[in-house]
């Protein structure tokens, strides 16, 4: 039986992901769009905090919520006249949507659905993740140890910067 | 009441629901972007819950999600430069009139 | 002197070709036609050089046991398919190749000469396309060259292609003028329509000998001779056997080859190209349609005569045919007006001279008898070759110096041109008596040997020939009569017709000189096709005879032609039809039309049209209509419109996972 404050919790964390998504993919200012973005990002730095995962949780909020919205925001108000508002989307275009994206869920859904053991299972109990394992595995080349993807990582990280000075860069 | 692992994928199920619709219908190419993060997020959920559940000991699904949010940080990072650069020549950020990619 | 000068005769040619055809317009007018001619002189002196030391000279390794020997200067493989299948390509010189040399080259360097003058203004303007005109001249004599001194019949076949395609390009020289292209393209489709002959023979021949090379099929010289001959012999023994409407394999072989050598020579029905190839250039007409390349039809009989002579059969069919063309071309001749008609008909009958008398010169039967009068007709024929070649090419350039002076072929046009133009009339004189056999000019020698020659064969064929002798005297005498005597001349042009200039009368004057001496060359000491001399006398009986025919012929056209009467109007009055029947050539042109015209065109080439047209090209259209309808339906896919890409992927995606459940779960 879960504590009724992680239930509470968890209740707000559920229904702000439903309704911010719904919102982010059907408002029509896209700066609000990405406000709903950074709402639905932190929501889901709850559930990493409440699934114990602090580290992930502060690297959901510092990395997403805090630098990719912004650059989201940045890239809105270099592209967007204040208060415009994108187009009606055509209905043919819509029913396209929904119909995708409710078939996908649907086959999700039922997938899911259709495995009940997993319905049942209480989250087990885990030794607090403190940052001292998380850094040893990240830079650990043992059995569990993660040093190449995190040096491929900073390399694809510098591609990216060097790509985006080029790319951006006014010929 | 327990909260079990359908508890924290049916919201990520309805965010990447919500995130495939968005990609298929919205005409701004930084819009169709926020969708696409929103299906990353729902993904990075389905690896962490999984992880938490059922290999409670274990952190693959942790750095999993981890280096999603790194490599994502950079594919935005790009594919915004590129939109902003497409803005320049456009003047707009319509999906629609950026169809060279045929040839 | 080294025989491998031969290779430098044959290659200069060429090398000037290059030179002239290349640079075009950046070599001057005045200089491509002296570089074209002095190169052509260097040609000449070095042919010179070759032959007489190889007819005169000693210890070059021509003349072995008293019998002259083909000299096999180079014969590098070619084209090797496989052990047995190889073609060469090389120089070889013999007595007819020698001689051959000599003709080529005099008569090439004279047209050179001639053509400095006559070339160089076309109707007041200067000539268009002189660099070209020489350069084409040097294709055309390097081709000659190189068939006279082929090594094997491949060679012989590539050559006569190459002296057909100049030829065509020189009959077509004045491209802007219709008629000189339909001349053009008749001479090259008739022409290669024989030598689709020739290859076929030589494909059969091949086929059962296993060789190109004439050394293992008709070597000549004692008693390599007799062994090729006897070589040759037993590999025909194996065609021998089967025959096909009357004739033997060979016989066919021979025959087709025969019919090449006819397109070239034209000879009966092959012969309509040569009057319209009139068309070209004067001393193109003389050097190419009246010296040379009409020749190489009889220089390819006599070159495999030792085979001919084997083949009774197809000897009959050339000696028939010569014997009607010599008459139906002398008898066209009598009623032509254009002057150069007239006398591509007189080559036409000269050259069915040739023809009849290699072909009666195996009429004393066996290969045994080889040293008796058996290569009489052969000698005869190439000496006749040769004497033709220097008076016909000396009357060709008159005319050609008249038309220049009158600016017409028609000798309606000219009349009375002896005061105004006397050295051009005594040449043409020269000429005509050269053709007609009065001694001594050069033409009443080799004549005088070709009528015993078809004695020899029977009274028959010498009465027949003798009777064309006479003619030939008869009409040559009537133009000669009609150009320069009849009646005063009218002054019709501009200017009074007079003499050309030294370029073209010095040609003139050279070939004068030749065709009055060249009848003293021992040609049957030189050129026989055993290589051993040929002991003749002259007959008398024949050579007075034949003297008094010409006689009567020439005196008959004097008496028609020399003054203004009205006797040929009278005579063309009393025989219209037959008068309008020889001028029109007895309707062969028109022949031909109908039958390529309303046979072939209409039933042949009318239903392959279609067929290719409806069938073929309508497969072709139908895979291409198809592939393009499919092409644009499946088009929109590729759109460049990402969203629809995300579609198109997310239902592949669900598909999948629907399949992996409906196969993993359920």
């Amino acid at each position: 039986m879960e504590s009724i404050g992680n239930i509470i919790v968890y209740v707000v964390i559920a229904l702000a992901i439903t309704v911010f998504s719904v919102l982010t993919v059907t408002t029509r200012k896209i700066l609000r769009s990405a406000t709903y973005l950074l709402f639905v990002l932190f929501a889901t730095a709850g559930i990493y905090f409440q699934l114990d995962y602090h580290f992930l949780g502060a690297v959901q909020i510092a990395v997403y919520a805090g630098g990719i919205v912004v650059l989201f925001v940045f890239a809105i108000l270099l592209t967007h006249k204040p208060g415009q508002d994108s187009d009606r989307i055509a209905s043919h275009r819509r029913w396209a949507g929904i119909v995708a994206a409710v078939a996908a869920v649907g086959v999700c859904a039922y997938a899911l659905l259709s495995v009940d053991r997993w319905c049942a299972k209480e989250l087990p109990s885990m030794q607090e993740l403190d940052i001292t394992t998380v850094g040893r595995a990240l830079l650990s080349t043992e059995k569990f140890g993660y040093l190449l993807p995190f040096e491929a990582v900073s390399v694809l990280l510098l591609a990216c910067i060097i790509g985006g000075v080029v790319i951006a860069r006014r010929r | 009441m327990e909260l079990t692992v359908l508890m924290y994928l049916l919201p990520a199920l309805v965010m990447f629901g919500c995130g495939v619709y968005g990609f298929l219908t919205r005409k701004n190419m930084i819009a169709i972007m926020i969708s696409l993060e929103l299906m990353l997020n729902a993904v990075d959920i389905n690896f962490v819950v999984f992880n938490r559940y059922l290999f409670p000991g274990q952190l693959e699904g942790m750095f999993f999600t981890l280096f999603a949010i790194a490599i994502a940080a950079a594919e935005t990072a790009l594919a915004l430069a590129i939109i902003i650069n497409v803005y320049r020549v456009a003047r707009n950020v319509d999906i629609d009139d950026v169809s060279k990619l045929k040839f | 002197m080294p025989f491998s000068l031969s290779i430098a005769v044959v290659a200069l040619p060429l090398l000037m070709f290059l030179v002239l055809g290349l640079l075009d317009d950046r070599l001057g007018r005045r200089a491509a036609g002296v570089l074209g001619t002095l190169s052509m002189l260097v040609v000449t002196v070095m042919a010179y050089g070759v032959s007489l030391t190889y007819f005169f000279g000693t210890g070059q390794g021509q003349i072995i046991d008293g019998v002259r020997q083909t000299v096999t200067v180079w014969n590098p493989v070619w084209l090797s398919f496989t052990d047995t299948l190889v073609v060469r390509m090389g120089v070889a010189i013999d007595p007819i190749a020698a001689m051959m040399l000599i003709v080529i080259t005099t008569v090439s360097l004279m047209v050179h000469l001639y053509s400095l003058g006559y070339m160089s203004n076309h109707e007041g303007e200067p000539e268009k396309g002189y660099q070209r005109y020489y350069a084409f001249l040097g294709l055309f004599t390097f081709s000659m060259l190189g068939l006279v001194v082929a090594t094997n019949l491949f060679q012989i076949f590539i050559f006569f292609e190459m002296v057909g395609v100049s030829s065509y390009l020189l009959i077509g020289f004045y491209y802007h003028l219709p008629a000189a292209v339909h001349a053009s393209k008749k001479a090259f489709i008739v022409t290669r329509l024989a030598d689709l002959f020739f290859l076929l023979g030589i494909m059969i021949m091949s086929f059962y000998t296993g060789t190109f090379d004439f050394d293992a099929l008709v070597g000549t010289g004692g008693a390599a001779a007799h062994t090729a001959l006897g070589t040759a012999h037993t590999a025909l023994g194996t065609a021998h056997g089967a025959t096909f409407m009357g004739l033997s394999v060979m016989g066919w072989a021979l025959t087709f080859i025969f019919i090449g050598g006819a397109g070239k020579s034209a000879m009966y029905p092959l012969h309509i190209w040569l009057p319209d190839a009139m068309e070209g250039p004067t001393p193109v007409s003389a050097l190419i349609h009246a010296a040379t390349m009409v020749v190489a039809g009889v220089y390819l009989v006599a070159k495999l005569f030792p085979l001919y002579v084997i083949e009774q059969g197809a000897m009959d069919i050339i000696a028939v045919t010569g014997a009607f063309t010599a008459f139906y071309a002398a008898a066209v001749a009598c009623v032509q007006s254009d002057i150069k008609r007239a006398l591509a008909f007189s080559t036409i009958s000269q050259i069915a001279f040739m023809m009849t008398s290699l072909a009666v010169s195996s009429a004393s039967g066996e290969l045994i008898e080889i040293h008796g009068d058996y290569g009489l007709g052969y000698m005869a024929s190439m000496f006749h070759l040769f004497t033709h070649a220097m008076f016909k090419a000396l009357l060709f350039l008159c005319a050609g110096a008249i038309i220049h002076a009158v600016g017409s072929n028609e000798n309606s046009m000219m009349h009375g041109l002896h005061k105004h133009m006397p050295i051009t009339s005594i040449a043409f004189l020269i000429g005509c008596l050269a053709i007609a056999g009065i001694p001594p000019f050069a033409g009443f020698w080799s004549k005088d040997e070709i009528l015993v020659a078809c004695y020899h064969k029977g009274l028959g064929w010498g009465l027949w020939m003798s009777m064309v002798a006479g003619l030939t005297a008869f009409y040559m005498f009537r133009t000669y009569l009609l150009i320069f005597f009849w009646s005063e001349h009218k002054q019709h042009g501009h200017h009074a017709p007079a003499d050309a200039p030294w370029t073209m009368t010095l040609p003139l004057i050279i070939l004068s000189c030749i065709s009055i001496v060249a009848g003293f060359v021992p040609a049957h000491k030189l050129v026989t096709f055993d290589g051993e001399p040929l002991h003749t006398s002259l007959d008398w009986t024949v050579a007075g005879s034949s003297v008094a025919i010409a006689l009567i012929g020439i005196g008959l056209a004097f008496k028609l032609y020399y003054k203004e009467n009205d006797a040929p109007a009278r005579m063309k009055a009393a025989a219209t039809g037959l008068w309008t029947a020889a001028y029109k050539r007895f309707y062969m042109d028109e022949l031909y039309q109908f039958i390529t015209h309303k046979i072939i065109f209409q039933c042949v080439s009318k239903p392959i049209a279609w067929f290719d047209r409806k069938v073929i090209d309508g497969a072709m259209n139908l895979m291409g209509t198809v592939t393009q309808y499919c092409a644009s339906a499946v088009r929109p896919l590729q759109a460049g419109k990402i969203q629809g890409y995300v579609m198109t992927y997310l239902i592949g995606a669900l598909v999948l996972a629907v399949a992996l459940i409906v196969c993993v779960l359920v």
